[in-house]
């Protein structure tokens, strides 16, 4: 199994949304790498005959009421924003020059 | 009544009800310990003395009034700053959510309220929960009590420390892999992770959805079970929420406290003894497992082979749900916004470049990694099909005994700075604690003495099937029983001083 290269820690943090300069891509690099190694050893074990759990308590479709209750005002849900504007969340441009 | 801050949540509890101390002296002498000691502790990032002085003041007032108030009524306790609390400054450890004021209350906010607790304030801890020292806080990491210079546990040091310094009698932590359990264990405190789904996760900040488990801390048994009883209970707001009553913790613990264990099978687990583990941590949990003998238990070894597994898959499936968890801190609705007058991808990089530290960009990193195309089957796939070996592993356990123990960590408290730039050997820390969180049961750490090499607390960990939580209580009560009249005392009696303070 293929370890964490720079370049794909880089691409990873790219689709995560996360910045990354050279300096933080050289130790992140070399940590994330290592734990990859370490993690991987999940498939000695993992054979196809065993089920896999994504929860850890069985529980099946979970239903209320489907009726009005109070929720957050407008003016609470804008409250902590980073910018507002006319009731609304406002956002930098979703788009460059060139897109 | 002198040293009230020392008092355990039951005595404050009689003294209120026998007229001999008021809720606000109680709250002022933790205000006031907090005044004296959290410099040098840090175990808190914000305190509400108004706040918690006013619910005071009202609880006074209705008990001098005659009325019928709840059992813990008066009694201070600090929140973990991973829970949201309306009006009052929430973090999760992190800087990208710095001076965010929450809109609301988390559904375990409310019950403390209801249970008209004054809320100290919010304690620190690894920033979203992702780590075992409280030195990946965004703030500065909490010291421990018992030696300055070492961690207090993670990610809920914060909590524990709270206590151990005798700042607040009742603390509320969470646990996703062992955040309540290690952090009691190197602080001499009580921790308990209930079942999951026991207690509502409704405005708790998420970490790994099929993880996290909010619980009590406390400096005894009884007083954790005392909270348990207050936070836990079915909330039609959190889909995860089991709808079961509430095991009888409270009865539970005094039943272990006066009758003993008779009868009650106690499975030693060979994978998390030995081998790895500090000598003075192996040498008072063999001391442990004699006193469980002494008081009635059937003690036997058992074995679960999958658990050598159990870090690894930990290591995929909390990073995969936690890149996904934390995906909503984009600068958008709430947090902090780093704005470079670029596009919305640009301030979103960063945003979360400066907003996350080094851990959580690990870890964020290491989830897209786990959920991309081509790797999934290989890696959280896989790390799906281990809980389900350890699960089995449990099942079969719990066919044989009643109750598992281990000691909850592998050494005692390590010094700050010694494993923070060394991730694979910081997550080691919870090797012991991590199955139970994987499988979804109930888990205790107590203390069981400090260990001959460093005199540092050591932990040992109780874990029940699901849903019964009350064989916890049941045993830890009469472990913590007996230790204590050895003791003469309970182990945090034993604490050293801080430094410069009168205790």
């Amino acid at each position: 199994m293929a370890s964490l290269d720079r370049a794909e820690v880089a691409r990873l943090a790219a689709l995560a949304r996360i910045d990354l300069d050279d300096r933080d891509l050289d130790r992140l690099s070399g940590q994330l790498s290592a734990i990859v190694d370490a993690v991987a050893k999940v498939q000695e074990v993992a054979t196809p005959d065993v089920p896999a759990t994504s929860h850890p308590i069985p529980m099946s479709n979970v239903h209320r009421p489907d009726e009005v209750r109070p929720s957050l005002s407008q003016e609470d849900a804008l409250a902590a924003a980073p910018a507002a504007e006319s009731g609304r969340f406002r956002v930098p441009q979703i788009l460059g020059e060139e897109a | 009544m002198r040293n009230l801050n020392r008092l355990t949540a039951q005595a404050m509890v009689d003294a209120f009800s026998s007229g001999k101390m008021t809720s606000v002296q109680a709250t002022e002498a933790a205000l006031d310990r907090i005044a004296q000691v959290d410099g040098a502790v840090h175990a808190f990032l914000h305190v509400d003395a108004e706040g918690a002085l006013e619910a005071a003041e009202a609880v006074d007032k209705d008990r001098a009034a005659g009325k019928s108030l709840p059992l813990l009524a008066g009694v201070p306790v600090a929140v973990k700053d991973v829970l949201v609390t309306k009006g009052l400054p929430t973090t999760a450890g992190s800087r990208i959510l710095e001076g965010w004021m929450p809109p609301y209350d988390a559904t375990v906010v409310e019950r403390l309220k209801a249970a008209r607790m004054p809320i100290i304030g919010k304690t620190n801890m690894d920033e979203f929960a992702m780590g075992s020292s409280t030195e990946h806080s965004g703030y500065g990491p909490t010291h421990n009590p018992w030696d300055l210079d070492r961690i207090p546990g993670g990610s809920g040091g914060g909590s524990a420390a709270s206590l151990a310094a005798f700042e607040v009698p009742l603390a509320i932590g969470s646990d996703t892999g062992g955040s309540i359990r290690q952090p009691a264990a190197v602080t001499g405190t009580v921790g308990v992770k209930p079942t999951y789904g026991a207690v509502s996760r409704y405005g708790v900040i998420a970490l790994a959805s099929s993880l996290d488990q909010v619980g009590p801390c406390a400096r005894t048994v009884h007083d954790a079970a005392l909270l348990h009883e207050v936070i836990a209970g079915h909330d039609p707001r959190d889909a995860t929420s089991l709808p079961e009553a509430v095991p009888p913790v409270v009865t539970a613990a005094n039943r272990g406290r006066q009758d003993g264990l008779e009868g009650v099978r106690v499975g030693v687990i060979k994978e998390l003894t030995g081998e790895g583990f500090q000598s003075g941590v192996r040498q008072r949990f063999e001391e442990a497992i004699h006193q469980l003998s002494s008081l009635g238990a059937k003690v036997t070894e058992v074995s679960c082979p999958s658990f050598a597994y159990a870090l690894a898959a930990y290591y995929l499936i909390l990073p995969s749900e936690a890149s996904s968890n934390l995906a909503k801190y984009d600068s958008v609705r709430f947090g902090l916004r780093v704005d470079d007058g670029g596009t919305i991808e640009r301030v979103m990089g960063a945003t979360r470049a400066a907003g996350f530290g080094d851990e959580v960009k690990r870890r964020i990193i290491l989830g897209t990694y786990a959920l991309s195309a081509g790797y999934y089957d290989a890696y959280y796939g896989s790390a799906q099909k281990v809980r389900t070996l350890i699960q089995r592993d449990f099942g079969e356990a719990f066919g044989a005994v009643d109750v598992l123990v281990s000691p909850t960590c592998p050494t005692t408290a390590f010094r700050l700075g010694e494993q923070v730039d060394d991730p694979l050997t910081m997550y080691l820390n919870d090797i012991a604690t991590i199955p139970a969180n994987l499988a979804g049961i109930p888990g205790m750490s107590l203390p069981i003495g400090l260990a001959p090499e460093d005199g540092l607390p050591v932990g040992l960990q109780i874990l029940a099937p699901a849903r019964v939580d009350d064989r916890l209580y049941r045993v830890g009560a009469a472990l913590e029983g007996a230790l204590v009249d050895v003791w003469a005392g309970t182990l945090l009696t034993q604490a050293p001083p801080l430094e410069g303070v009168p205790v």
